[in-house]
Order: structure tokens, then C-alpha cells, then sequence
């Protein structure tokens, strides 16, 4: 049984925001293919209706030349279609085989099979050479493993239509290599796969096709043969990629820094790793899933256990204890995890900005009227997109949620800010107005350092890139040598 | 060093208020009340005399007072389940205090103004003690209380030799104003009830206290991270709450002028009950003073009913309770 899938004009829409405008293609049997595309470009939402775990809004989508409506993702399943998710959706404290069979447990009368289960689910471990024994508990394994036991417990439900987001976001070299080796090998059973992937390389490497998307419209499909990594790059930013970032302005010369940082050590996760920025510089710090960056900047807040050989804020030796001795020292950091750790999503616009200035505005008394004028301040200071000022931070759109977060932690006034993945889950659009939006803040003097995983955007936004592998300091680059090939080749270790 | 304007956002629209609807919903326990109200005045007359009410206020004092403080701990996301055997700890060792302060100060106003203010100490003092455990002992909650609901009320017991702790007689007579006399005809405790309400509204809704308490009930995550005290603002909500039961305990102890092993029983599951009731989603994150005192007379008034009429057994008081509750609950889970 093979799966042919067709989408015409295919629309979505959460609430008032549209997400697909009436995408169209077709995907063949027994084929690779790449879904590429920006962040908010509407990949990962047609996925999930693909997968029965997003309904759409209008339009068909029709599987063997049946159109279909998914109810829900094991209806999709039963049609041989399963995605795997970014964020693996295994229950941690079974074991692997009782995760492969999570909701379709196979039974003997009113008691489970486990003698069944546990041999079924050793030939799929089999299938994708994974060699661990199959009553192992999901939290006692590597993430390359539970990816392949997500994948095995795909095989075990006879998925003809594999859709994996972004699979080797946190593997290493190795692994990635296996996983790969794993796709050629589901490919020649006949199984057709779709590979989101914002690593233009393994998109090259890997697929057969490429399916380029934007702001949720289809653009293209190409052989990967005729495409360079150059053209796919272009086709998913939809202009030349230089027009998305601001001119860069002089790099900072001398000075005092406004951060310096020397031996400064996450236990686990950094080590022995110094810095510095200076007032009117964007620094930034580059590196894989994993190299530690976001949990050096949560140690040197004191949300981790860390020891450092000095760290001086504005000239001043510091030590903080936490996010709040750092906001009134000068220092502030917009996390990576935008609804786990930047936003009230449940709370208004208004409360969300203030929150980290509160003092300011409780004399003692809160003055709802001079927040709210802050609030309408800011709106238009950052171009934040809201129908009302009084909606809640749940109601914007991904952009505009972000540009709210980076509001409120510029909100306190710092002279330092720590961006981690300022642009994450933004649609094109709002990456361009939150990078100028950094310019702006480098050239009126603040430091800012942005951790990203997109290597582009440090290099058409930075002054020096600092490049981390394995919570260790590899590099910092500057100047010509920031290129993509560089910053690789210090992130992975291959240098 | 405010960075300029990116583009122009179009205009927001700064006069637009919550939609009806969520207004509707934040009436809900107002409008309950109001249809119990006119039940009551249909099914018995005297429901609606002077009398009947002032009682009915007057009983809802103590819960009500209990349910403010409360109300902050359930907002910032956590639970007390202690408070009825605190408030039973409390009453106890004030009662031995003041018997013991009369003689030995000679003065029995002094020795009864020293208690007063002992309750609210040792109330202060208890919550600090489960905030800590909370937010230093990295303990849950539920935790935390339960077990001191245990050691206050086996305290208490262990006190009063399994009886009752008795205030003089002396001392009696003067305190015993403070539960029984009235101020422009408006019982004390409720004028307690009413400040101590007003006092907590305007510290959860007006002060930055009050939203960062909403804050780490709402995500604690996020309020960490925009650089909030976490855990001196979880503590304060336990001292707030300790506090309140110690204005409780104080207008308490005149009514009877003792302490035994039942006072205060099941207290803190009116108290969180009337919390609910009143539209505080027992998650945390946001929360209504306002309600929470609906919540509590709604409760009283039930029982009350339920004893000046014959429809429904007395005995069945918390069955009705528990009913309403639920209904509640079920009314609020389309919220989320």
C-alpha cells in the first residue's frame, strides 16, 4: 500500500489570523522529499493537518485520490500517515516497547499481550538498528535513540508517509549520518518521506524534491538536482537575503566593555568561558543545539549553579543571584521559550510589558492609565500588530508576541540585553523589524548579545560571533571570516 | 535611548473594554447570590429580616476573612489546607496566653489587647513558616499543610488535655464585645470582614504586589525569568494568609471564650471553597476578592435556607454545598 497525497487549495486559520492561503501540490509514493521554508512559513501547520493533528479551514486534501478529512492523528495513521514531532511525543516513564504501542495495545482478551508487544517491537527497533533492549525506559535514553524509537514505533504502525520536522536539529554528526542512512534504506521499501529541514546542506543531500513554502503559500517544487543551496535560500526568503538586515554600522572600537565576563563555568553545560561587549556592539553567540549557550546566560543571571573567575557589569565587579538583581543592575535576557518563560500568555498586553518595571509605576498604588499609556507607547515603538490594547498576549500572532517579549525586557531600561532566538517562530516580515529594531538599539549604545541557531541571521546582524560546541568557548569571529562555512566548521568541531 | 519606530502598527483602540461575555461570566456568583436571595425571601419571610441577615454576615466573618487571604495563596498557584487547625492552634494558645497575662499584668483590658495582637503574630508566624518550607524546602503545598494541619490541631489536643481550653470570666466579659457588639447597627466582625475585603482588593489589584502574586500563579516560569522575587512573594501570600487567620481567630474566640479540639473544623474547606465559588480557578494565575466574598456569603447562605425551610434536610447542608461547588467548577472549565 503505497500514499499519494494531494492538497488543493488548502486554508487555515487560527482565529483571525490565516496561516495557509490555499496551498497546492502533491506529494508522489516513494520519494524524499524537502519541505523548506522560514519559520511561520506554514511548513509545520500543513504538516499537522497532513497528520490529522490540525483540521483545516477550507480546501481538500485528498490521499490516494480520496479527499479526506482527518479527525484525528490516528485517523491519519490508519491511512499509513504519521508525523514525528520536533518535540518527541513519547511518554518517559514507559518503556520502549509500551511507547510503541501507546494507544493501540494489543490484547488477549482483557489483559495486555506484553509477550507480543515487546516482539514486535524488537523487530522495529531491528528495522531502524536500534540495539537496546525494548523493556529500557524512554528516560533512560540518548535523543538520537528516542528519535529512532519514534521511528520505529511509526514502522510499527505501517506508516507509508513519514513526516519528520527538523530530525537532526539534535543529533550529532554520527548520528545524523544513521538517520540518513535509515531514510535511503524506508525509501527503497517504498515509504514516502517528508524531511523539514532548515539545514539547506542535508536538504541537498538527502531529497529527491524540494517544496519551497512562504509566508504560507506554496512557491515551488524542484528536483533537488536543479536547485543550488543559494536558489533554495532565496526562494524561501522570497528577496535577496541582504535586504533583510539593516546596513551594518562601524564595529565598536575601544571602550570599556558594558559585559565582561572571564572563566565563567555551567557545571554541565559550560566551561571556562569569557567575553565581553561593549556599549553599541551586537555580539553574537552561535553554535548547535546543545553547546550550552542558553544555559551560560542562565548561569551568569544565577538560575544555574555557576563560578566564574570575574564578571563586571558597567565597570562594576557583579554577582547575581538572579534575573532580578541583574534587571536592577542593568541586565536583561529574553528567553529562548517565548509561552515556557517570556510571556503571561493569559494576561493582558499591559501587565505582560510592566512586569519587569512594576516599581515604576506603584506609587504605591498601580496606575492602570499610565501602563496602559506605556503600553500604547510601545505598540508603536516596536510595530506591534494588535486589534485592541486590551487583548490578551494569547491573541497576537507569533511576531507580535515576540516583539511584546522584547518590549518588556527592554522595558526596565538596561544597558545590557541578552536576546535568546529573538526571531524564533516569526514570519519573515517581523524578523526584518526585529532586526533593525536591534540595530537601532546597538547604535543608541545598548550591548546586545543574540544567541540564534540560524547562522545567517548572526552574520548579517553581528559585529563578532562567539561560537560554542560542547560548552566550550571554540571562537569569535569577525569581519570576513564570519561566513557560513566558518562558523560550521567551529560549531561541529571540524575545524 | 528609546529606539525609534519600526513601521506604523495600525491604531489600537484604547477605549475597548473585555467583552460582554467575560464580564457575564465575572458576575456569575453575584447573580447566583441575588436568585438565592429571592428564593429565600419567597420559600421564608423571615429570610429577609434585619436579624436573619445580620447573622447570616456575622457567621460569614470568620470563613470570609479566612477566604481573603486565601484567595492570594490559590492566585499565586498554591493551597492551605491548614487553616482550620491553625485558627484551633491559634485560639488555644491565646486563650492560655490571656489566662495566664490577666492576673500576672493585673489588667484585664492590657492581658486581652495582648492576645489580639498575639493571633495575628502567631498567624504571621505559621505562614512564614509554610512559606519557607515551600520556597526554601522546595516542598509542595498540599504537603506542607497537610502536615501541619495534623501537628496544629494534635497541638491544640495535647493543650487542652482533650477538652476544651476556657477563658476566664473576667477576661470574658471584656472581649466579648468585640464578637457581639455592633457599630451603627453592623455587627464588628463584619466590619472586620468588610475591611480586611477591601484591604485585599486593593492589594491584589492595585498594588505591584498583587501582580506579581497573579504573575507566578499564572506561569512561575515567566515571572522568574522577568526578573520577580518568586519566593518572597510566595511566602508574603502565606504570611498574608496566617495573618488573616489570625484576625479570624481573634473575633472568634469571644463567641464561645474557648478552644477545643472541633474549633475551626473543616474551615479550610469553606475557605476554599468560597474562593472557588467566587470564579478563582483553583490553577492559580487569576482571581476576584470581590468574588471570593460573594463566594463565602453564598455558602452561609445556603445553610441558611436550608435551616429556615423544611424543603431540603439541614443534614444535607453540605451535600448543597458540595453541589454548587461542582456546578461551579463546571461552569468555569469552558474558560480555559
Amino acid at each position: 500500500m503505497s500514499v499519494d497525497v494531494r492538497f488543493h487549495e488548502v486554508v487555515k486559520e487560527f482565529g483571525p489570523v490565516r496561516v495557509l492561503h490555499g496551498v497546492s501540490f502533491s506529494l508522489q509514493a516513494g520519494r524524499i522529499y524537502g519541505l523548506i521554508g522560514e519559520n511561520g512559513a506554514g511548513k509545520s501547520t500543513l504538516m499537522k493537518i497532513l497528520a490529522g493533528y490540525e483540521s483545516l479551514s477550507a480546501g481538500e486534501l485528498f490521499v490516494n485520490a480520496q479527499a479526506r478529512r482527518f479527525a484525528d492523528s490516528r485517523a491519519a495513521e490508519a491511512q499509513g500517515i504519521v508525523l514525528i514531532h520536533q518535540e518527541f511525543n513519547l511518554a518517559e516513564d514507559l518503556t520502549i516497547a509500551q511507547n510503541i504501542f501507546l494507544g493501540h495495545e494489543k490484547k488477549r482478551g482483557w489483559l495486555l499481550d506484553d509477550v507480543a508487544m515487546q516482539r514486535e517491537a524488537a523487530a522495529a527497533l531491528a528495522q531502524v538498528g536500534l540495539a537496546v533492549d525494548v523493556t529500557t525506559r524512554v528516560k533512560n535514553l540518548i535523543v538520537a535513540e528516542k528519535q529512532l524509537v519514534e521511528i520505529a514505533r511509526a514502522l510499527a504502525r505501517h506508516a507509508q508517509l513519514l513526516i519528520m520536522d527538523e530530525p537532526t536539529a539534535t543529533l550529532t554528526p554520527g548520528e545524523t549520518e544513521r538517520l540518513f542512512a535509515l531514510m535511503a534504506q524506508l525509501k527503497a521499501d517504498g515509504v514516502t518521506l517528508v524531511y523539514i529541514s532548515h539545514k539547506l546542506d542535508e536538504v541537498e543531500r538527502v531529497t529527491d524534491q524540494v517544496i519551497v513554502m512562504r509566508d504560507g503559500q506554496f512557491v515551488t517544487s524542484e528536483p533537488t538536482a536543479s536547485l543550488t543551496r543559494q536558489q533554495m535560500a532565496n526562494l524561501m526568503v522570497g528577496r535577496e537575503l541582504s535586504n533583510l538586515y539593516p546596513p551594518k554600522s562601524e564595529p565598536v572600537k575601544g571602550g570599556a566593555p558594558a559585559l565582561k565576563v572571564v572563566g565563567l563555568t555551567v557545571p554541565g553545560w559550560a566551561t571556562d568561558v569569557s567575553f565581553e561587549v561593549r556599549p553599541g556592539e551586537i555580539l553574537g553567540f552561535a553554535g548547535l543545539v546543545g553547546a550550552g549557550r542558553t544555559e551560560l546566560f542562565e548561569g551568569l543571571l544565577g538560575l544555574r549553579e555557576r563560578s566564574a573567575q570575574s564578571m563586571e557589569l558597567l565597570g562594576q565587579p557583579c554577582h547575581l543571584k538572579n534575573p532580578r538583581e541583574a534587571a536592577s543592575q542593568g541586565l536583561t535576557y529574553l528567553s529562548e521559550d517565548r509561552k515556557g518563560k517570556g510571556l503571561h500568555v493569559n494576561f493582558g498586553l499591559r501587565q505582560n510589558l510592566t512586569l519587569m518595571a512594576l516599581q515604576r509605576y506603584a506609587k504605591p498604588w498601580l496606575h492602570a492609565a499610565d501602563e496602559l499609556q506605556a503600553l500604547a507607547h510601545a505598540v508603536d515603538e516596536f510595530g506591534i500588530r494588535t486589534g485592541s490594547l486590551h487583548s490578551l498576549a494569547s491573541a497576537l500572532s507569533g511576531g507580535n508576541q515576540q516583539k511584546l517579549a522584547l518590549a518588556k525586557v527592554l522595558h526596565p531600561g538596561p544597558k545590557v540585553v541578552v536576546l535568546d532566538e529573538p526571531t524564533r517562530g516569526v514570519d519573515v516580515g517581523a524578523k526584518r523589524d526585529i532586526y533593525f529594531l536591534i540595530q537601532r538599539l546597538a547604535l543608541n549604545g545598548l550591548a546586545v548579545i543574540v544567541i540564534s541557531s540560524e547562522l545567517v541571521e548572526l552574520i548579517g546582524l553581528c559585529h563578532r560571533v562567539a561560537v560554542m560546541r560542547a560548552g566550550q568557548l571554540q571562537a569569535v569571529l569577525e569581519a570576513e571570516q564570519l561566513t557560513e562555512k566558518e562558523l560550521i566548521a567551529h560549531a561541529t568541531g571540524t575545524r | 535611548m528609546r529606539p525609534e519606530p519600526v513601521k506604523s502598527a495600525p491604531p489600537a483602540t484604547v477605549g475597548a473594554t473585555p467583552h460582554w461575555f467575560t464580564r457575564l461570566q465575572s458576575l456569575g456568583p453575584v447573580i447566583g447570590l441575588v436568585l438565592l436571595c429571592i428564593a429565600g425571601t419567597l420559600l421564608n419571610s423571615n429570610f429577609a429580616a434585619l436579624d436573619n441577615i445580620t447573622n447570616v454576615l456575622t457567621r460569614t466573618a470568620f470563613i470570609g476573612i479566612i477566604a481573603v487571604g486565601m484567595c492570594f495563596v490559590i492566585v499565586s498557584g498554591g493551597i492551605d489546607l491548614s487553616v482550620g487547625s491553625m485558627a484551633a492552634l491559634i485560639a488555644g494558645s491565646v486563650i492560655m496566653a490571656m489566662n495566664a497575662a490577666g492576673p500576672w499584668l493585673g489588667s484585664p483590658m492590657l492581658a486581652v489587647t495582648l492576645g489580639m495582637v498575639l493571633a495575628i503574630v502567631l498567624g504571621a508566624l505559621f505562614g512564614l513558616a509554610h512559606g519557607l518550607l515551600i520556597t526554601k524546602g522546595h516542598i509542595e503545598p498540599f504537603i506542607v499543610t497537610l502536615g501541619t494541619l495534623g501537628i496544629f490541631r494534635a497541638y491544640l489536643t495535647y493543650f487542652a488535655n482533650g477538652g476544651a481550653i476556657t477563658l476566664d470570666n473576667d477576661l470574658s466579659d471584656i472581649y466579648s464585645p468585640v464578637y457581639y457588639a455592633s457599630v451603627l447597627g453592623v455587627p464588628i466582625p463584619v466590619w472586620v470582614f468588610l475591611a480586611v475585603a477591601l484591604v485585599g482588593g486593593v492589594i491584589l489589584n492595585r498594588t505591584a504586589f498583587g501582580r506579581y502574586v497573579q504573575a507566578i500563579g499564572s506561569n512561575e516560569q515567566v515571572a522568574r525569568y522577568a526578573a520577580v522575587d518568586v519566593d518572597r512573594i510566595k511566602t508574603l501570600t502565606y504570611v498574608l494568609l496566617g495573618v488573616c487567620v489570625g484576625i479570624a481567630t481573634l473575633l472568634y474566640v469571644p463567641r464561645l471564650g474557648s478552644a477545643s479540639p472541633t474549633t475551626g473544623l473543616l474551615w479550610e474547606l469553606e475557605a476554599i471553597a468560597a474562593v472557588i465559588v467566587g470564579g478563582t480557578a483553583l490553577k492559580g494565575g487569576a482571581g476576584s476578592i470581590t468574588g471570593t466574598v460573594v463566594g463565602a456569603v453564598l455558602l452561609s447562605v445556603i445553610s441558611n435556607i436550608l435551616n429556615l425551610t423544611s424543603i431540603i434536610s439541614v443534614y444535607l447542608n453540605a451535600a448543597v454545598q458540595g453541589f454548587v461547588i461542582i456546578t461551579v467548577a463546571f461552569l468555569q472549565r469552558s474558560r480555559r
